[in-house]
C-alpha cells in the first residue's frame, strides 16, 4: 500500500537537479509556482511546458514516477478543463451537440488551466523526487533562519521535522506488526460495514499510540543524554554549499521569467 | 588512580509523598576508578537503571551525593559533566536521532558546539572505533539491532567521553548482535582503557567485568569480583538471578558426585572435564 506513495517520495540519483543545494531547488519552485501565472498566452505557456519538460529530462527522473505522481490530481486537471469549456462561452462557437456548446475561448482557457496544473504539479513533484526530504528540512531551516529573529521556533520545528521522517519508517513496521498480531487473534479489517471497519481500526491504534510514546519517552531520555538544550550554541554537521550549480540555475529561472513577461499578450 | 565517580550513601524514591513506599534506590554506596569495567545485575526493579540514571544526572537523588570525576554533580554542572560521558540504552531503535548513521553520531557533537571540521574527524573516527566507518550513509532502517547499537555507542564515543554506560544495551539483541557490541567494547578498552558501567541481566556480560555489583530491592546485596560474587551460588538463584552456564554447570555435576573446579568460563569447565575422564 505505501509503495505506491509517489507524490513525496524520494528517488536518489546523481543528476544536475540531485546535485543543487536544497535552498536554491525550495526557491527556484517558490518562484516558479509565483511566474507560472505570469503566463497569459499560447507562446508563453507553451514555453512553461518546454521549460518543465527540459527540467524533467535534465533531473534524470524516470517518467514513469512523474506520471505515477500525477495520477492524484488527473481528476482535478480534467475536471477544471471540462468546467472552462462547459462554461466559458466567448470567442467563436467551435461545435455544438446538443446542449453542449464549445467555445474557442472556453477550449483556450481550459488548456491554458490544464498546462498550468500541470507544470505546477511536475515541478513540485520533481523537488521532492529529487531532493531527500532530510535536506528539505535543512533549507528550510536556512530559509526560515530570519524567523528566529521574531522568535520564530525554526531549529525546533526543523528538528521535529526530521525526527519525524526519522520515525516514519520505525511506525511503519510496528503498524505492520500490530496489524499481523491483531489479524492473527480473529480481527478483521478487510470486510464488514464501514462502521465495523472503523472499529476494528480501534485495536490497531491504541497499540501504535502507546508505543508511540514511549518511544518519544525514550528519544527525549537519550537526547538529553547526549547534550541536547535547544538550538542554542549548537553547531551543524550538515552544511549546505552553495556552488555554480545553484547560480546557473537561478539564471535560467530569471531567463524564463524574462522569457514569460516578453511572450505575454 | 582517580576516582572518576562516586556515590555516597545514595537514597532515591520516585514518589516522595507515599512514605510507606519502599526506595528505588536505598543506602547505595559505589567507587570507580579510571579504566575499570564495573558490571552492575539484579532482576528487574532492584533499581540498577534508576542507579545508571542518577549517575548521570537524570535523576538527582533525595539523600546522598553523585560525584563525578572529582566534584559534586549539581544541577550548574550537569551539562559539563554529561559532556565527558556517554550512555546508550535498551531500544536500539529509541535512541538513534539523526536520519542517517554519519548524523546520529554527529548529534552529541552538534549539541556541545563542536566546529564542523573537528566533526568530520571524530565522526569517522568514532565509527571506526565500532567498526561501522562503511555505513555513514545508512538509514537506521537498514541496519540489525546490533549494528544500531554500536552507531549508539559511536555516538557516545564520539564526545571522547571519561565513562560510558551502558543501560541494558545488549538485553533487545539477538545473540548475534549482542556479541558484536560486546566484542566492540571489549577492544576499546584495551585500546582506550575507557572506563565502562554495564547495567545488565546477562550473567556472560557480567562475568567480563572487573568488579560485579549485585542489586536487590533498592540495596547492594553484594559486590566484588566475577568468581567472589558467583561462589555465593544459591543466594544469587534466590534473588532470581542465574549463575553462568559454567558455574551452574559445575554445581550440577558436583552434585552427582564429580570433582571439579569452580569455574565461570566454559572453555575451563570442558578442559577440567576432559582431563578428569582421561586420568581416570
Amino acid at each position: 500500500m505505501m509503495e505506491k506513495m509517489v507524490f513525496g517520495r524520494y528517488i536518489p540519483g546523481d543528476s544536475f537537479v540531485h546535485r543543487l543545494d536544497p535552498r536554491t531547488k525550495l526557491i527556484f519552485v517558490f518562484i516558479f509556482i509565483a511566474a507560472v501565472f505570469l503566463a497569459n498566452s499560447t507562446a508563453s505557456y507553451a514555453l512553461l511546458l518546454g521549460f518543465t519538460l527540459f527540467a524533467i529530462i535534465v533531473s534524470k527522473v524516470r517518467i514513469g514516477f512523474l506520471i505515477g505522481g500525477l495520477k492524484p490530481v488527473i481528476f482535478l486537471i480534467a475536471f477544471t478543463f471540462l468546467l472552462h469549456i462547459f462554461f466559458t462561452k466567448q470567442g467563436d462557437l467551435l461545435f455544438e451537440f446538443g446542449f453542449i456548446k464549445v467555445y474557442e475561448e472556453g477550449l483556450r482557457q481550459g488548456i491554458y488551466i490544464s498546462v498550468r496544473f500541470l507544470v505546477l504539479v511536475l515541478m513540485t513533484s520533481l523537488l521532492t523526487l529529487t531532493t531527500s526530504p532530510i535536506s528539505i528540512t535543512d533549507g528550510l531551516e536556512v530559509l526560515l533562519g530570519p524567523l528566529k529573529k521574531i522568535r520564530f521556533p525554526v531549529h525546533e520545528l526543523a528538528l521535529m521535522m526530521s525526527i519525524s521522517l526519522r520515525f516514519i519508517p520505525t511506525l511503519m513496521d510496528e503498524t505492520d506488526k500490530i496489524l499481523k498480531a491483531q489479524l492473527a487473534r480473529g480481527s478483521d479489517i478487510s470486510s464488514g460495514t464501514m462502521k465495523e471497519r472503523v472499529k476494528a481500526v480501534v485495536p490497531l491504534l491504541v497499540p501504535l499510540f502507546v508505543s508511540a510514546f514511549k518511544r518519544a519517552e525514550d528519544l527525549a531520555v537519550a537526547m538529553e543524554v547526549r547534550g541536547y538544550r535547544g538550538g542554542e550554541g549548537r553547531t551543524r554537521y550538515r552544511q549546505l554549499k552553495w556552488d555554480w550549480r545553484d547560480t546557473t540555475a537561478l539564471l535560467i529561472l530569471l531567463l524564463l521569467i524574462a522569457g514569460l513577461w516578453l511572450l505575454r499578450r | 588512580m582517580e576516582r572518576i565517580l562516586s556515590m555516597e550513601d545514595i537514597r532515591f524514591t520516585y514518589t516522595p509523598e507515599e512514605t510507606d513506599k519502599p526506595y528505588a534506590v536505598d543506602g547505595v554506596s559505589l567507587d570507580m576508578h579510571q579504566g575499570e569495567w564495573i558490571a552492575v545485575v539484579g532482576h528487574n526493579g532492584s533499581g540498577k537503571s534508576t542507579l545508571a540514571r542518577l549517575m548521570i544526572g537524570l535523576l538527582f537523588p533525595q539523600e546522598g551525593t553523585v560525584s563525578l570525576f572529582g566534584d559534586a554533580l549539581t544541577e550548574e554542572n550537569l551539562w559539563d559533566k554529561r559532556s565527558q560521558m556517554g550512555m546508550v540504552f535498551q531500544n536500539p531503535d529509541n535512541q538513534f536521532v539523526g536520519a542517517t548513521v554519519q548524523d546520529d553520531v554527529a548529534f552529541a557533537l552538534e549539541n556541545n558546539g563542536i566546529p564542523f571540521e573537528e566533526m568530520t574527524v571524530r565522526v569517522r573516527e568514532a565509527l571506526a572505533q565500532v567498526k561501522m566507518e562503511r555505513f555513514l550513509d545508512h538509514e537506521p532502517q537498514h541496519l540489525s539491532g546490533g549494528q544500531k547499537q554500536r552507531v549508539a555507542i559511536a555516538g557516545a564515543l564520539a564526545l571522547r567521553p571519561r565513562l560510558l554506560i551502558l543501560d541494558e544495551a545488549t538485553s533487545m539483541l539477538d545473540p548475534q548482535g549482542r556479541e558484536e557490541v560486546i566484542r566492540v567494547i571489549l577492544e576499546l578498552r584495551e585500546k582506550t582503557g575507557l572506563s565502562v558501567i554495564s547495567i545488565t541481566h546477562d550473567l556472560e556480560e557480567a562475568l567480563l567485568a572487573d568488579r560485579i555489583i549485585v542489586m536487590n530491592r533498592g540495596r547492594k546485596f553484594a559486590e566484588g569480583t566475577p568468581p567472589e560474587v558467583f561462589a555465593r551460588g544459591e543466594e544469587l538463584t534466590s534473588l532470581g538471578l542465574d549463575l553462568p552456564f559454567a558455574a551452574r554447570m559445575t554445581g550440577l555435576l558436583r552434585e552427582r558426585g564429580l570433582e571439579l573446579e569452580e569455574t565461570m568460563s566454559e572453555r575451563k569447565l570442558v578442559e577440567s572435564l576432559w582431563t578428569s575422564r582421561s586420568n581416570g
